[in-house]
């Protein structure tokens, strides 16, 4: 049998996993009891305070439980907990299915999900099909708080509204199932502001959590220690550029970083990242876009470094549609050159500031 | 080549969706590419005619109006007919 202890789990774990969604079972999980067959169901004692306290550390919550969907959202209102679980799968279906379905919802890998039940067969079945899910048996979860996956490093303003802005997301995503049109003239109606600024010392925290957190829309996935950033954002020789991005639902927050190295002639790009959040919204070349109008001004050559990983390949298509070439490839650091001969105009749907 | 034409057309007529696509016109001259097309664009192209797009296919002239993109895939189906 494949364990599922959680006191096996510390050492098995890669110290750097993160985990970013928490998916709990219903039934003698979430509550005591089997809300189809019992007359009441009572919550566990410590779950409340473990889903308030993930949830201040920027860490999300969804639900996996074979159930009648009316019937669970019901009572999970009534608990006062309906508003913590961000796309809940209460179905018949296999908890594989449902947690593929988060995953794709919130827009993260199966590598940062945690799947909590009390069934062993729901624990094996999730851990042989989907093995990157940290599985852990609903009896243990004393420990489920003191977890260095549960332990962000960085908790920042924004990993607090975390949740707040999935559920704006989803309004977003409501109105654009309904919206008859293009994506262009969809864009349009949210009335987006895009924020580009020089990072200052209060972004530092939020500049490193965007570095280890973000993994797709990342061109080479350097990560900086706050000694470094803060002498970067010091350094003339750099351009530590932070982008936020808002619209008529509210804010995503600080969502996209880019490190500029700049020497007389030449300026390299070193990292240039984008949270997933924001990929449908057609802003993630824009902060490419400005840093090549930028050196255009300055008249210095620029290039980019990019250092693939098995996700982040739109972000290869994004500097080779901008007109960039890979000019060599040094160890796992491919170069690209572009001559900036032909730089793409901002799109009209988003309003551009910039600092 | 031409047989390559009208699925392309189709994916395209789906992001521009007030607008007839002529096979020469420039799609990046026409409005913003995002990343998240341009994927989308990509992914498309390697499922529909079962073929891998290299790093160096990625270039822009490559996919800039339906006519290079067809191109594109003939080159690439031929290439792996011989192997």
């Amino acid at each position: 049998m494949i364990s599922i202890d959680t006191k096996n789990l510390p050492e098995k774990q890669d110290k750097k996993k993160q985990i970013k969604c928490v998916v709990w079972d219903l039934d003698n999980t979430l509550w005591n009891g089997i809300l189809l067959e019992d007359n009441s169901v009572s919550l566990r004692n410590q779950v409340v305070d473990l889903i308030q306290t993930l949830d201040s550390r920027g860490i999300l919550h969804s639900i996996a439980s074979r159930n009648d969907y009316d019937r669970a959202m019901e009572k999970l209102e009534e608990l006062g907990l309906k508003e913590y679980f961000l796309y809940p799968q209460i179905n018949w279906n296999s908890k594989v299915a449902s947690i593929n379905n988060i995953a794709k919802s919130i827009n993260i890998s199966l590598e940062a999900i945690a799947f909590i039940d009390d069934q062993p067969f729901e624990l094996e079945e999730v851990g042989f099909s989907c093995p990157e899910v940290l599985c852990i048996n609903a009896f243990n979860l004393d420990q489920l708080l003191d977890l260095p996956a549960m332990n962000p490093r960085l908790i920042t303003a924004d990993s607090k509204m975390r949740r707040l802005m999935y559920i704006n997301d989803l309004e977003r995503d409501r109105a654009e199932e309904n919206f008859i049109g293009s994506q262009e003239e969809f864009l349009a109606t949210l009335k987006m502001n895009f924020t580009i600024s020089s990072a200052q010392e209060e972004d530092l925290q939020r500049a490193e959590e965007l570095t280890v957190r973000t993994n797709q829309l990342n061109t080479t996935g350097y990560t900086y220690s706050d000694d470094e950033l803060k002498y970067f954002i010091r350094s003339p020789q750099h351009k530590l550029l932070i982008a936020s991005l808002d619209d008529k639902y509210g804010s995503y927050g600080k969502i996209g970083l880019a490190l500029v190295e700049c020497q007389e002639k030449i300026w390299t790009i070193k990292l240039l990242l984008m949270s997933c959040r924001v990929m449908s919204r057609g802003v993630g070349t824009i902060l490419l876009n400005y840093i090549m109008n930028l050196a255009k001004t300055h008249n210095v050559c620029l290039q980019a470094e990019f250092i693939a990983n098995n996700r982040n390949r739109m972000m290869y298509i994004t500097y080779k549609f901008a007109g960039f070439k890979e000019t060599e490839q040094i160890g796992n650091t491919a170069i690209l050159k572009t001559q900036l001969t032909r730089i793409q105009a901002f799109p009209d749907y988003v309003n551009l500031q910039t600092y | 080549m031409e047989k390559h034409k009208l699925p392309i057309k189709t994916f395209l007529a789906k992001f521009f969706v007030n607008h007839e696509l002529q096979d020469n016109e420039d799609i990046f001259a026409l409005g913003f590419v995002n990343s998240l097309f341009a994927m989308q664009l990509v992914l498309f192209i390697e499922q529909e005619f079962s073929i891998a797009i290299e790093n160096e296919d990625l270039d822009f002239e490559n996919f800039k109006t339906i006519n290079a993109i067809a191109g594109l895939v003939e080159r690439k189906q031929v290439l792996l007919a011989r192997t």
